[in-house]
């Protein structure tokens, strides 16, 4: 009976030791299987076409051309591979233009009879409308419907998931508001970073690290909204006022609150490094008659250098993942920023603003889900830089 | 005769960058003391005023725009318990496990590489998986229970380290005295080591606790509700929860303005709720150390 005991409990704490990799694995499975669906998507929205009409020698659009052709930024067939004429687009929405109530009829019961000739009767116009209006035998062409290609979401610039008759998907202006504002917020926290684990490392009395300690303990402790909300409040109008922005909520102000937000994890990993440096080399280097900052300088930080950065890489891992402050303070615009104090939006921030509007299962819904598994593979490879240095650093002191 | 070994001035070069970079570290120090205490500051100061037994003990009402927080506060203390029930029991036997059972190696290695991985995953991600999997798949719908093990899993890996390192400053010499009294592996474990590591279990207990309480993301898609005034009735309610409620009053709704206090009142809150953590943990750490030296 006791054997027995000891044999289940063994049994059960190894199952729950392999938890944390099950659930790595069922967040890749997940995320991986919703996200990947995106690719399955058409380009045009489900259950519509694009009809032209049927000499019209254009066969296929991509989806940021058929967005400018329907925003009026293309005007003219030639620029799609065509012959020079302009084009006239048509929305459902705009049959009352073209016909009466009665000619469509109070159900649109005879709107596709009268869209199918409106086609053919003019040659520049493109159509997008219910598949179930194209009639068998209408006298007109479908744009081919391609699957969307995994290459125009990855590089595509322009992200306008609810557009129609096709949604954009380009996740580049996501990715480089990601990095942009976590490079900032790196450059902003690394000389504090640094310094204060010097400062509590080598300098510092115990009296004063006994302060900073709790202190940094509790800026780590600090929920991200309140972070959000102190940003919103404050440093969002003081940036408005300083640069004279005409919306403070930037790129910037986003850093500075990532800045405040990773600094605990910086310091706290670059201290430990720094004093687990072994005390021979410290003392050596004193006894040489080097000073105390030079020996910190020239022995202690090159000898620590791997834990110190560990720790910055850490540090911009906890940046690049961060959701909600950043979402409080950048303004949210999916463009590609050119300048850190543009508003700007992250990969998170997107997740977290849109998935709550997305259709359950829809492309748009694919696409955060795609989001979440670059943004996991983001981190995920952070991780490993991590391990790799620690590592690496705990070969060479053995 | 002494030669000078060192160039004129040397000396007071050395001494004088010394004393100029301890200096900028100093300040710079000082300064993220100051940071701290302007956002404690800040919102303290204009919480305070709002902060009263009805605001603690009320539903919110006219929009947000007046009443208090009292269910938003059931709802993070619900997540914080039930993402509790979830991790703790887990995480301390991956712990001991670890700690314990698993031999050196590369299952040691592996499974620390992934705890470590687990940790960094972004909040936002565990949001998203905690929907494709508690919500939809499993069919929980937005419900506290698909929160709680949305944040359980989300701590988990807090938990695991804390009781690895907790067991891990036990020495082996306590281990083997009560293995040679003739006691099993697992009683050993269960009436020596556990309770030898216990005090420093509890205080990372507490601290993932605090990070509970905080998290906004993960509840986003899987339990948090705009308003929900009356208390949740059973785990598959959603409820409020109070990073959630102060990230839609001071972002959206129907009259900014007026929210704002509602939103200073209840940011005051989560920072109490945090500092009352961080005391306790300190408090509890200091308790036991003192205690375990008198021993």
């Amino acid at each position: 009976m006791k054997r027995f005991l000891e044999k289940a409990v063994k049994w059960l704490l190894t199952a729950s030791g392999f938890v944390t990799s099950l659930v790595i694995l069922l967040i890749i499975g997940f995320l991986f299987t919703e996200g990947a669906g995106l690719f399955r998507e058409k380009v045009i929205e489900e259950g519509y076409v694009l009809a032209v009409h049927k000499d019209n020698p254009v066969k296929e659009l991509t989806a940021a051309e058929i967005k400018a052709v329907f925003d009026e930024d293309i005007t003219s067939w030639s620029g799609l591979g065509g012959p020079d004429m302009e084009i006239v687009t048509f929305r459902l929405e705009d049959a009352d233009e073209y016909f009466t109530e009665e000619e469509l009829g109070a159900q649109y019961e005879y709107a596709a009879g009268k869209i199918d000739s409106l086609i053919a009767a003019t040659p520049g116009m493109i159509a997008f409308i219910p598949e179930s209006m194209v009639e068998e035998g209408a006298q007109l062409n479908l744009i081919e419907d391609n699957a969307i290609s995994p290459a125009e979401v990855l590089s595509g610039s322009e992200w306008f998931p609810t557009a129609t008759p096709a949604p954009l998907f380009g996740m580049w202006p996501l990715l480089a508001g990601t990095l942009w504002v976590s490079f900032f917020a790196i450059l902003f926290a690394l000389p504090f970073g640094i310094s204060i684990a010097v400062y509590m490392a080598e300098v510092a009395p115990e009296r004063v690290r006994n302060v900073l300690k709790p202190v940094i303990e509790l800026l780590n402790g600090i929920p991200s909204v309140v972070y959000g909300f102190f940003g919103l409040i404050i440093i969002v109008p003081l940036l408005q006022h300083v640069f004279g922005l005409p919306v403070g909520e930037s790129g910037l102000a986003g850093s500075i609150v990532l800045a405040i937000m990773a600094l605990p994890t910086i310091v706290t990993v670059a201290e430990d490094a720094m004093r687990n440096c072994p005390r021979a080399l410290r003392e050596a280097s004193l006894a040489l008659g080097a000073s105390k900052w030079q020996t910190v300088s020239k022995v202690v930080i090159p000898s620590s250098m791997s834990g110190i950065a560990s720790g910055v890489v850490l540090g911009i891992g906890r940046a690049i993942g961060e959701t909600m402050a950043v979402l409080m303070v950048t303004g949210n615009a999916a463009v590609t920023p050119h300048s850190i104090l543009e508003p700007l939006r992250t990969i998170p921030a997107t997740i977290a603003a849109e998935l709550g509007e997305a259709p359950a299962g829809g492309a748009h819904y694919q696409s955060l889900f795609l989001l979440g598994v670059l943004l996991f593979f983001i981190t995920f490879f952070i991780n490993l830089c991590v391990e790799y240095i620690s590592h690496r650093n705990k070969a060479k002191n053995s | 005769m002494n030669t000078p070994v060192y160039p004129t001035g040397y000396h007071l070069r050395k001494r004088r960058s010394q004393a100029a970079a301890f200096t900028v570290f100093r300040v710079l120090s000082y300064f993220i003391v100051l940071v701290l205490f302007a956002i404690l500051g800040f919102i303290i100061y204009k919480g305070a005023g709002v902060l009263s037994w009805d605001f603690l003990t009320k539903a919110p009402e006219d929009g947000m725009t007046a009443g208090g927080i009292f269910p938003a506060i059931v709802g993070t203390l619900l997540l914080m318990l039930g993402s509790a029930v979830v991790a703790f029991p887990i995480g301390i036997m991956s712990g001991i496990y670890m700690n314990e059972y698993a031999s050196k190696g590369w299952v040691v290695r592996f499974i620390r590489l992934m705890t470590n991985n687990l940790s960094g995953v972004p909040s936002i991600v565990f949001g998203l998986f905690g929907m494709a999997l508690f919500v939809k798949y499993l069919g929980f719908g937005d419900s506290i229970l698909a929160g709680s093990l949305t944040l359980g899993l989300l701590s988990l890996p807090l938990v695991i380290r804390t009781t690895e390192e907790a067991l891990k400053d036990i020495p082996a010499a306590i281990r083997e005295g009560s293995l040679a009294l003739g006691a099993t592996k697992l009683q050993t474990i269960w009436k020596v080591v556990l309770p030898m590591g216990m005090p420093r279990i509890i205080t990372g207990l507490i601290l993932s606790l605090g990070r509970v309480s905080g998290e906004t993301a993960p509840i986003l898609f899987t339990c948090a509700a705009y308003f929900f005034p009356q208390l949740p009735a059973s785990i598959f309610d959603q409820c409020m929860a109070l990073p959630y409620h102060l990230y839609v009053i001071s972002t959206s709704g129907t009259d900014i303005e007026a929210q704002q206090p509602i939103a200073y009142g209840t940011a005051l809150v989560l920072i109490i709720i945090v500092l009352i953590i961080n005391l306790l943990a300190g408090g509890l750490r200091k308790y036991f150390e003192k205690r375990l030296k008198i021993k």
